[in-house]
């Protein structure tokens, strides 16, 4: 027996499953990979369970990738029991580094959503009026759910984090890069976003038709047009949210021709994502008088959730303001879960 | 909130050319205006980031008002312009997460015009007064305390397997 090969754990918290299928899109480097590693957690893979990683020493994993936004009891617990056992613990993924889609979840009351979903959405039939319970007896058997909280949180809002990877999902090459990067000892500052520090349009191969002044007549949605092959998005009127997004994704999307939507978040100088963007937006609108400005900006009906669109929750405002938040205990105490 | 009564904090993003000069030209004409208002001297509006203004909010401020040179006095030319734009498109985006309207604010002030400065402030404070507090730093800490209930059970857990 050789030396010990180092332990890495993969989880998976409130995401889609397109970042545990993103760690395949290696393809044949995932071989070499695995020769140098021991996988010793991955529920989407592999069979171990909570107590196989709960029978493990502290810290020795060596790195643990979480993906996925945190809205349950059970996943917070996960990452927290995972960050004890990691020496490293990297946010994988736009939604465990920003809060991702389901953070838009955070719009909307906790009430609200669960009433929708178990009761008036137009697909459910529930005349009973059954909601979830984080406990129930059935003949003497306790069932238990885990609680689902008020809002929805980014990786690091609830554990300590060591290093990002964004994206949606991380492409290949940068996951690549990270483990060359993190096995080979030669670790980066503690915080780092693993992918280049600059803003997508230094990457985007239609930068050259980016006009100095944009002076957008009026948003465009995107259904509404045909965008042209080669020209950028905003020289049409295109909302892209490319100004204030992180490049290191080979600009993927705009060479599908479809406008950036700010998956890999800011760069390392801009603290809120939609702000920015909303900024580079809306100055370069070209009306003057307010009328004018209303007209052009209507074609982006929606700013939260463009601007927002994966990172509501790491947003300075987080969460919509609802008046009835202010009575959070009453609430956690009064309804059934 | 704690007991002490409740006083609306206004942030003020003023323009260096005109309104920051009105709300001196205020004070030297002896021209009374509230105190709630917290003065941050900007060489432009159109240097006002949307971030600052969200930032003021998150940190506590319960109305962020601007005050900028008339249409077409922009000692820059396109300045404040460039803040009008932003400051439509983020009025909009605030109501959408909740935040009432009326709580950021934009008004022309020229470097003549101490009265309107005065109006502005006090008028603004008033209507903030009847909304309520804002308050996004409490609501934050009320949010993060449903997770307090894990982290003791958990490494209890934790240290009996260890």
């Amino acid at each position: 027996m050789g030396k010990e090969k180092p332990k890495i754990a993969f989880y998976w918290c409130a995401s889609c499953g397109g970042c545990d299928e993103s760690f395949l899109d290696l393809a044949e480097d995932i071989l070499d990979l695995v020769e140098k590693i021991d996988i010793v957690f991955w529920p989407v893979a592999l069979d171990y369970k909570r107590k196989d990683l709960e029978a493990l020493p502290d810290q020795s994993i060596l790195m643990t990738m979480i993906n996925g936004s945190l809205r349950t009891s059970e996943q917070e617990e996960m990452a927290l029991l995972l960050r004890r056992k990691s020496k490293i613990l990297i946010a994988y993924g736009t939604c465990a580094h920003l809060g991702g889609i389901p953070s838009l979840a955070n719009q909307f009351e906790r009430e609200k959503i669960l009433e929708y979903l178990y009761k008036s959405a137009p697909s459910v039939v529930n005349k009973e009026n059954v909601l979830p319970k984080i406990q129930y007896d059935e003949k003497g058997h306790k069932v238990t759910l885990p609680e689902f909280r008020n809002v929805v949180r980014s990786l690091d809002q609830v554990v300590d984090v060591d290093y990002y990877l964004p994206g949606c999902s991380p492409p290949p090459k940068l996951l690549k890069k990270a483990f060359s990067l993190l096995l080979s000892q030669e670790l980066p500052s503690k915080g780092s976003v693993l992918a280049p520090d600059i803003a997508l349009c230094y990457e985007c191969p239609r930068i050259e038709s980016k006009p100095k002044d944009l002076s957008i007549a009026e948003f465009k949605r995107l259904h509404h047009t045909q965008p042209a092959p080669e020209k950028c998005f905003l020289a049409q009127g295109i909302a892209c949210i490319g100004p204030a997004t992180r490049g290191g994704c080979e600009a993927r999307c705009i060479q599908g021709n479809m406008p950036c939507t700010g998956c890999f978040g800011p760069t390392s100088r801009v603290r809120d994502q939609g702000a920015k963007i909303l900024s580079a937006l809306a100055s370069s609108v070209k009306a003057k008088s307010e009328e004018d400005i209303d007209r052009a900006l209507s074609g982006i009906p929606d700013p939260v959730g463009s601007f927002y669109r994966y990172g509501l929750a790491k947003s300075l405002l987080r969460v919509k303001r609802i008046e009835s938040n202010n009575s959070v205990e009453s609430k956690n105490n009064g309804v059934e879960k | 909130m704690n007991s002490k009564k409740w006083e609306p904090r206004i942030v003020a993003f003023f323009c260096n050319w005109c309104t920051y000069r009105a709300a001196d030209l205020a004070g030297i004409s002896r021209m009374k205006y509230a105190p709630n208002v917290r003065i941050i001297r900007v060489m432009c509006t159109g240097r006002i980031d949307p971030q600052f203004i969200l930032n003021a909010f998150s940190k506590g401020a319960d109305g962020v008002l601007i005050g900028g040179c008339h249409p077409g006095d922009c000692h820059y030319v396109e300045g404040n312009y460039k803040a009008l734009r932003r400051f439509r498109l983020l009025s909009r985006m605030l109501k959408d997460m909740g935040i009432e309207e009326g709580r950021l604010r934009l008004e022309w002030i020229s470097a003549s015009e101490g009265e309107k400065v005065q109006w502005a402030v006090n008028n603004m404070l008033e209507k903030v007064r009847g909304m309520g507090p804002l308050d996004l730093p409490d609501h934050f800490k009320e949010w993060d305390k449903e997770m307090e209930m894990v982290k003791p059970e958990l490494s209890e857990k934790v240290v009996r397997n260890g």
